[in-house]
């Protein structure tokens, strides 16, 4: 070879090739050019007593190792309705994994881990999923049938999970569009995964079979920041419902995206909505350079369908692998060390597809999940931090017999799971000229996603044999609807007309603290945006900064203030009241008074203050100026005051008697 | 069906909303209703369900019922008939590998779903039950035969003769072991009556069923079927034997005597238990581990004896405080030739049914003792009562259990109506169904949440 190929300026030349352009500096110009387009399936848990299909207790958690027994399954695909296997499920399949769960009497029966056949659907959470439908705007179904969505992975134990559509065909408006929904469901949640470490999974079954609702929407949203928006929105109504699930894990949402030409791909379980943009952004731009390496693909090679990969077992010895730890330690192991040439692959492996990995992730990724490979599972010829020295790269294109077109693979692997190694390679080229592959992928906080599974299809969807469907009459929808919460589109604008600032809405519909700011402006009769801030700021400041009692509940926000009214005292005592409030949510008001060292005094106890610190200003000073004697008298009785009478009126007042005399 | 069915399962009120709008089963239909709009190809609806919903499969594959009194309008704007037939795969044979025959007789192991009636229907063939489970063809070469097609619970003496004759016939064509696809509800039945009926059998019989349709991903039917075939090509107990999960996760299968093995849960997979005794060996994938020592082994010859006979004027009597006599007389009257008495404790039943028993007996009824414990002997030496009885005229039958006994007692008076014939017969094990001694692990039932058992239950699978 002439000159020594550089990976990394391959990485750069096609990264600006592909005209990728950081999320900060992308406008809508680059999304229409590549094509942008996403929508959302977001998952949120129901707040019920119960879980779904049995009556074992909802929301109940347990640690990794405490758990009562363990037991055994394995999934294995089965015909669809249509007579069809699914692509996942024969995925699935290949992996051969076997399954462990995890089973802790408190929280798991025997319907867990699919011994028992289900009980009748939870009644709390057929309500509140009708509840959220109605606000959703969708078409509430005549019948609920419950339907087997199969998977695979081991996430639940039948190998399916119950679920149950409730409405179709809705909307929710955003500040500049409405985006239209497909459906909602009503589902259980899934296992909780402990580990995945080559062919063994484990499993915990506390979460699984708690209620769960899914609102899915059409793929109408143009850029990151829109979906990121939907996605509040849906997260927002559903808990202005105030009967869902809050905390970690209890709304995480899939986000499906591709670009022009490319294919639905489907991020999993993002547990934060403002990780929605960088992902979305990095997914698409990855589509997009995948479509650029299948054109790049389509000139070299004429006939595809013919494609194939050739491989070489190499002899540890015959290289310097001592010095690549993965490979040293595979050979510790006793695992085979297989070279493997991509033909036509040329400057590809190290093509651009996400800022921080090239297209060889692809392959590493489907290594992991499909051969059971645990990871660093391979390295290859045009890596960007190169391991493996180049005239050994000489030997092995040797032994392979490769052309400078060519690209190489190593992996490791044993010896068992050689073989579908070489299968998810040859199988992961040959969709390189397709374009993008449909797959689930997981997400990380930096934007950038692995390969998880191949995305799965109607096919995967059967009657539920074991429970029968359910009629929902007008009668009871119609009394569900009346007991609906406003909606969150007209809590927005009565914000705005209130005039709270907008900075705080975010917190407000994330906490569902709408109703209280209601209640303390129409019940109290406290200034809108006294109460907007004070929620929006003051509370949220507290939360952030002190220890939530056991005890604490917002509607406790709404007592305070009416205690004060019912005191006399003002208003902006509130604020030195709340962080005791918040921390001791036992302790009654008066205390908190003594707490924060307050005492009532009469206004013109404070008023006939101003003339003795008058004179006491005139003899301490150092500056002159009226405003400086009034800042200085404002500081000395502000803490007096508050709670006692309002500053303005002190304000007024002291400026009052300065022009009195 | 002879005539095509375009409105499969409906009726009434749905039927005439169907007929209205002209829309058929498998049609893509849109639905305009109060409810808003609804698109999707309409399915046939299950027969048990109500007359007022129509059932749809949406876009995104769920099923969805729409109330038929909120339709305003219909259109069907397409139609495509789905077709769920599964390809039925011809067996891959190997010389390497044993021949055995697989009876296919309905139940779980061998169904699938009834899209019609939303119901599991027992309609999957042997041969796509190869289709399913191709690693059944690493283990032998199996041959199927569909004897029937009914649910376990509809298993009875016909069936049973019927299969025994078949067995036998297998058996003289040479083949290396027998598997019973069976519903699971009377599986123990099942595997007591082909016990008697089939006697000195060479090769394995072995009855298999699953808990779990295999239409489902954790179904336990393809491991048990493998479990089965490892047991009846490989295996050296030629006797029949009923083969489920050991414990509930999916790691072995326990081959149980069909005399001695009940159903003891309703759903479990591991629900299949060895009572009065041990089981008789292990079986994986790859090997069959013996627990017995002692078992009648595999041989060469073509010797099996096939004693197809069964008196249906059989019956159990489960007892109860209270009972009267006349529950008794009923039975006697209707001309009932045996009846199996399930007893309380060591084999008892009230004072107050004694002239009843007496009748019966006048009357030439043949009645045994059994016990509701399941577990252990009958006595009826102990008490004064158990002697009464048996002078009465009930026999004790020693560790019988109820199921086993009542199958036998069909069994002996389709031979003989002789009394002391039928003792003779009742009480002379043939395989195990009575035992002279119970060993100390034949009886265990852990009781959880007592610490050491939480212990061995966190530590061994379940």
């Amino acid at each position: 070879m002439t000159k020594k190929y550089d990976p990394v300026e391959n990485f750069e030349t096609t990264r600006e090739k592909v005209g990728y352009v950081p999320r900060k500096e992308a406008t809508q110009q680059d999304y229409d050019r590549i094509g942008f387009m996403s929508g959302l399936e977001v998952h949120q848990q129901l707040l019920t007593q119960k879980k779904l299909f049995c009556r074992c207790p909802a929301g109940i958690y347990h640690d990794n190792d405490d758990y009562d027994a363990e037991l055994i399954r394995h999934m294995r695909p089965t015909l669809s309705e249509l007579g069809e296997y699914d692509g996942t499920a024969l995925m699935e399949f290949k992996t051969r994994k076997e399954i462990v769960y995890r089973i802790n009497n408190e929280n798991a029966c025997t319907y867990e881990i699919d011994d028992t056949p289900p009980f009748q659907i939870d009644k709390e959470a057929l309500e509140i999923a009708i509840q959220i439908s109605q606000l959703s705007k969708l078409n509430i179904v005549g019948e609920v049938h419950v339907t087997r969505k199969q998977y695979l992975d081991g996430s639940i134990p039948t190998g399916f999970q119950r679920t149950a559509i409730i409405g179709v065909e809705g909307s929710i408006p955003l500040k500049h569009k409405t985006v239209r929904l497909i459906q909602l469901s009503l589902e259980e949640d899934s296992c909780r995964e402990i580990s995945d470490v080559g062919h063994t999974r484990v499993f915990k079954t506390d979460r699984l079979g708690m209620p769960l609702i899914e609102t899915v929407t059409y793929a109408d949203m143009v850029n990151p920041d829109e979906v990121k928006e939907a996605c509040d929105y849906i997260r927002f109504l559903n808990r202005s419902t105030g009967k869902v699930r809050t905390g970690i894990g209890a709304g995480r949402q899939d986000v499906n995206v591709s670009c022009r030409g490319g294919s639905r791909v489907e991020i999993k379980g993002v547990a934060h909505t403002r990780w929605i943009p960088a992902l979305t952004h990095v997914e698409a731009f990855r589509q997009y350079a995948l479509l650029a390496i299948r054109d790049e693909l389509k000139e070299r090679v004429p006939d595809p369908e013919n494609y194939s990969i050739s491989y070489q077992e190499l002899d540890y010895y015959a290289y310097e692998f001592d010095s690549i730890p993965a490979i040293k330690m595979a050979k510790h192991n006793g695992q085979k060390i297989i070279a493997v040439n991509l033909p036509h692959f040329h400057g590809l492996l190290s093509h651009f597809t996400q800022p921080a990995h090239s297209f060889s992730e692809e392959f590493a990724g489907r290594l992991k999940v499909i051969a059971c490979l645990e990871r660093p599972n391979m390295t290859h010829s045009e890596s960007l931090e190169p391991d493996v020295r180049e005239e050994d790269w000489d030997k092995i294109r040797t032994l392979l017999e490769a052309s400078d077109q060519d690209a190489q693979i190593i992996f490791w692997a044993p010896e068992d799971d050689v073989e579908t190694a070489l299968e998810t390679i040859e199988e992961r080229c040959k969709m390189a000229f397709d374009g993008v592959p449909e797959e689930t992928r997981k997400s990380f906080e930096d934007g950038s996603t692995v390969f998880e599974r191949v995305l799965p299809g109607a096919d995967r969807m059967y009657p539920d044999t074991d429970t029968v469907p359910i009629p929902l009459e007008d009668s009871y929808i119609d009394k569900l609807e009346q007991k609906l919460p406003g909606e969150v589109i007209d809590r927005y604008q009565q914000l705005k007309q209130w005039n709270v600032p907008e900075d705080t809405y975010h917190y407000i519909f994330s906490k569902n603290l709408f109703p209280l700011i209601d209640k303390l402006v129409n019940n109290i009769k406290l200034d809108p945006v006294f109460s907007g801030t004070f929620i929006g700021h003051k509370l949220k400041f507290v939360e952030g900064h002190y220890l939530r009692g056991e005890q604490f509940d917002y509607a406790q926000i709404g007592e305070l203030f009416e205690f004060l009214k019912k005191e006399n005292l003002t208003f902006d005592l509130a604020e030195y009241m709340l962080p005791e409030l918040y921390e001791h949510p036992k302790m009654d008001f008066e205390s908190i008074l003594t707490n924060i060292e307050f005492s009532r005094m009469a206004p013109e106890e404070i008023k006939g203050k101003i003339s003795f610190l008058r004179d006491k200003f005139d003899q301490i000073k150092r500056k002159d100026g009226e405003d400086h004697k009034v800042n200085w008298l404002m500081g000395q009785l502000r803490k007096e005051a508050v709670g006692n009478m309002k500053l303005t009126d002190l304000l007024k007042e002291i400026q009052k008697q300065f022009q009195t005399n | 069906m002879s005539k095509k069915d375009i409105f499969q399962g409906y009726r009434g009120r749905a039927l005439e909303v169907l007929k209205k709008f002209n829309v058929r089963v498998w049609g893509k239909a849109v639905a305009d209703t109060t409810r808003g709009h609804f698109e999707g190809t309409v399915l046939p609806r299950s027969e048990n369900d109500d007359d007022k919903h129509i059932v749809m499969k949406i876009a995104t594959g769920y099923n969805i019922g729409i109330d038929t009194d909120t339709i305003k309008n219909m259109t069907e704007e397409g139609y495509k008939e789905a077709n769920y037939a599964i390809p039925e795969k011809e067996f891959p044979f190997s010389d390497d590998n044993p021949n055995v025959k697989l009876f296919g007789t309905g139940g779980t192991i061998a169904s699938r779903l009834d899209y019609r009636t939303g119901a599991v229907i027992p309609a999957f063939s042997p041969g796509e039950l190869y289709g399913a489970v191709p690693e059944l063809a690493d283990i032998c070469n199996i041959d199927t035969e569909k004897v029937f097609a009914v649910f376990s619970e509809n298993m009875g003496p016909k069936q049973y003769i019927a299969l025994a004759k078949a067995i036998g016939k297998e058996i003289e064509n040479g083949v290396d072991g027998i598997m019973i696809a069976h519903g699971t509800d009377t599986l123990h039945h099942t595997g007591a009556a082909l016990t008697y009926m089939v006697q000195n059998s060479p090769v394995p019989i072995v009855l298999v069923g699953s808990q779990r349709s295999s239409d489902r991903p954790s179904s336990d039917a393809a491991l048990n079927l493998m479990h089965a075939a490892r047991a009846a090509g490989h295996g050296d107990i030629a006797e029949t034997l009923v083969c489920m999960f050991g414990p509930t996760s999916d790691e072995y299968g326990l081959l149980h005597k069909g005399t001695r093995v009940r159903k003891m849960h309703s759903s479990y997979r591991s629900t299949f238990r060895t009572i009065g005794d041990i089981p008789v060996a292990t079986v994986d994938k790859n090997k069959v581990e013996l627990i017995h020592k002692r078992y009648n082994h595999r041989r060469k010859d073509r010797e099996v004896t096939i004693k197809p006979y069964f008196d249906d004027r059989v019956t159990m009597l489960y007892y109860y405080p209270g009972m009267k006599p006349d529950t008794l007389d009923a039975l006697v009257d209707n001309g009932y030739k045996g009846i199996v008495f399930v007893g309380t404790g060591l084999g008892h039943v009230n004072k107050e049914l004694y002239p009843a028993i007496e009748r019966a007996h006048a009357k030439g009824v043949h009645m045994y003792m059994t016990l509701q414990t399941l577990w252990g002997y009958v006595h009826m030496f102990v008490y004064d009562t158990g002697r009464d009885m048996m002078a009465k005229g009930i026999i004790p039958a020693g560790n019988m259990l109820p199921e086993a006994a009542f199958i036998k007692l069909g069994w002996a008076l389709g031979q003989t109506h002789d009394p002391e014939e039928v003792k003779k017969i009742m009480l002379t094990p043939i395989n195990d169904e009575i035992t002279e001694r119970e060993p100390y692990n034949g009886y265990l039932i852990y009781q959880g949440g007592i610490p050491e058992v939480e212990e061995f239950i966190k530590k061994v699978h379940k």
